[in-house]
């Protein structure tokens, strides 16, 4: 990356593979399991953590020399809140449909612990250009895993992509339900996330040893 | 060296203006996006409403609306008129016409707010039941009829058209949180088609309403009389909302249902 200097550009790879928030720092458990039922969801989940971690974290890094320690998680938690309600605003009043598909996605937001993991660990003590970095790397790295998960659930238990059927019609047992192929209901409710997300966290350290923890 | 950010009256000084700046921003913005967002909702319980008529732009099995810029025309047209029944302790006292309505209260029928109607039922009995008579793209005179209840977990609510029996011809269903790819799944079009054409009053005319069925024994949906229709997995929940608001709801329409029999 010729933009960045090394360091920055670490900035944005880190968490994507070797420090990822979800399988790694175990961050974001929460909506990773609440919305990955399908790909949609988990694609619109994505970008708007995105965008709202990036703005964010620099937000909270151009603040960090006057932000009081002593309240210094609920002064996170209200810049997080009032990112999310301006968005949410904003979409409603230009993008009524857009904002439809978001509305469930607005409190997960607020509550997910990867905004505030970011906001406390990193935007705190570094300056904007490195947190919004920070931001953008993680997000996309959250981002990543939701999407693996949400392509899998989705397949796996509704035999669609985005909605679109790829499997065949199992009401007419079309496609691959010809030869009794079903769906397997059991991938669209929760605990299946968690055992996907266990998946990748095994696959992940398999393939690089050094991040097994002792 | 105590850091100037660490007193007790930075922090209380910080707080307050914290509070202050946003609060600020947030009421500013609020209350100048307030007519746009109004008017996003107007027309979005209008396309609602065509779309329980069978007016809409359907591409495959996602369900599309009438384009927003069209729709208060296409609304105009299509629905012909909108009728205020008051309804108290089981029986239907009035009816109003759209007209005679908005003179008295300076407000479109639609645009009644079927939750506050609800809450009012419940303290002092009496409520207002809007209903809106349209044809559907094939001539036919349909009947819509807002309902509302509770999900898993919060609001979902809809729109039921009906013919002169009771049979449903058309709903549009919508949710304020339900789960993505699970309960949200109550505005596809796969479940909101399975209900054309159920009936809701039984051969004597008696309510039977619409259970949302586990386990149902006619998962094509093809039997239309059996007050069933198939539920969506792993939704439950959800759909045993929306069969207690098509029950509950709807059940206050049918004296009305019963007039245009005579």
């Amino acid at each position: 990356m010729g933009v960045l200097s090394k360091k920055d550009a670490k900035l944005i790879s880190d968490p994507l593979l070797d420090n990822n928030p979800i399988t790694i720092q175990v961050l974001g458990i929460c909506s990773a399991l609440a919305i990955t039922a399908e790909l949609e969801a988990s694609i619109v989940m994505s970008i708007s953590v995105l965008f709202v971690l990036g703005v964010g974290n620099v937000v909270i890094s151009l603040m960090r020399n006057i932000i009081p320690s002593k309240i210094r998680i609920i002064v996170q938690l209200v810049v997080v809140a009032t990112l999310v309600i301006i968005v949410d605003q904003v979409l409603k009043a230009y993008a009524y449909e857009l904002s439809k598909t978001l509305s469930v996605f607005v409190g997960l937001i607020i509550t997910n612990c990867i905004i505030m993991g970011r906001f406390e660990a990193f935007a705190l003590g570094n300056g904007p250009w490195r947190s919004f970095l920070d931001g953008i790397g993680n997000a996309a790295g959250y981002g990543f895993i939701l999407i693996l998960v949400g392509f899998f659930r989705e397949l796996f238990g509704s035999g669609t992509l985005l909605g679109i059927p790829v499997l065949g019609d199992p009401i007419e047992k079309t496609g691959l339900y010809a030869i009794g192929y079903e769906n397997n209901g059991f991938m669209l409710l929760s605990p299946m996330a968690l055992i996907v997300v266990g998946l990748i966290i095994w696959v992940q350290r398999s393939r690089n040893k050094a991040l097994i923890e002792d | 060296m105590e850091n100037r950010t660490d007193k007790n009256s930075y922090t209380i000084l910080f707080a307050i203006g914290m509070v202050v700046v946003v609060g600020g921003i947030l009421a500013f913005l609020a209350s100048s996006l307030r007519p746009a967002i109004a008017q996003n909702e107007k027309i979005e319980k209008q396309q609602n409403i065509l779309y329980a008529l069978g007016i809409n732009n359907n591409e495959g099995s996602s369900a599309v609306f009438v384009d927003a810029a069209v729709t208060p025309n296409k609304f105009e047209s299509t629905v012909t008129e909108q009728l205020v029944l008051t309804f108290k302790n089981g029986e239907i006292m009035k009816t109003q016409a759209r007209q005679e309505y908005v003179d008295e209260t300076g407000q479109e029928p639609y645009l009644i707010d079927v939750k506050k109607q609800q809450s009012l039922q419940k303290t002092t009995g009496e409520r207002k039941l809007p209903l809106f008579i349209g044809k559907n793209p094939n001539g036919k005179t349909l009947y819509v009829a807002p309902i509302r209840g509770k999900g898993l977990w919060d609001a979902i609510w809809g729109y039921v058209a009906l013919d002169e029996e009771m049979v449903v011809q058309g709903v549009y269903f919508d949710h304020k949180g339900e789960t993505p790819g699970l309960g949200a799944n109550i505005k596809q079009t796969y479940f909101m088609d399975d209900f054309k054409g159920e009936h809701l009053l039984n051969d004597t005319g008696v309510f039977k309403g619409i259970t949302v069925a586990k386990g149902n024994a006619d998962p094509k949906n093809e039997d239309k009389t059996d007050y069933e229709v198939d539920a969506i997995a792993g939704a439950t929940i959800t759909g045993d909302g929306v069969t207690a608001m098509i029950k509950k709801d709807l059940a206050l329409y049918v004296p009305y249902f019963k007039t245009l029999k005579k």
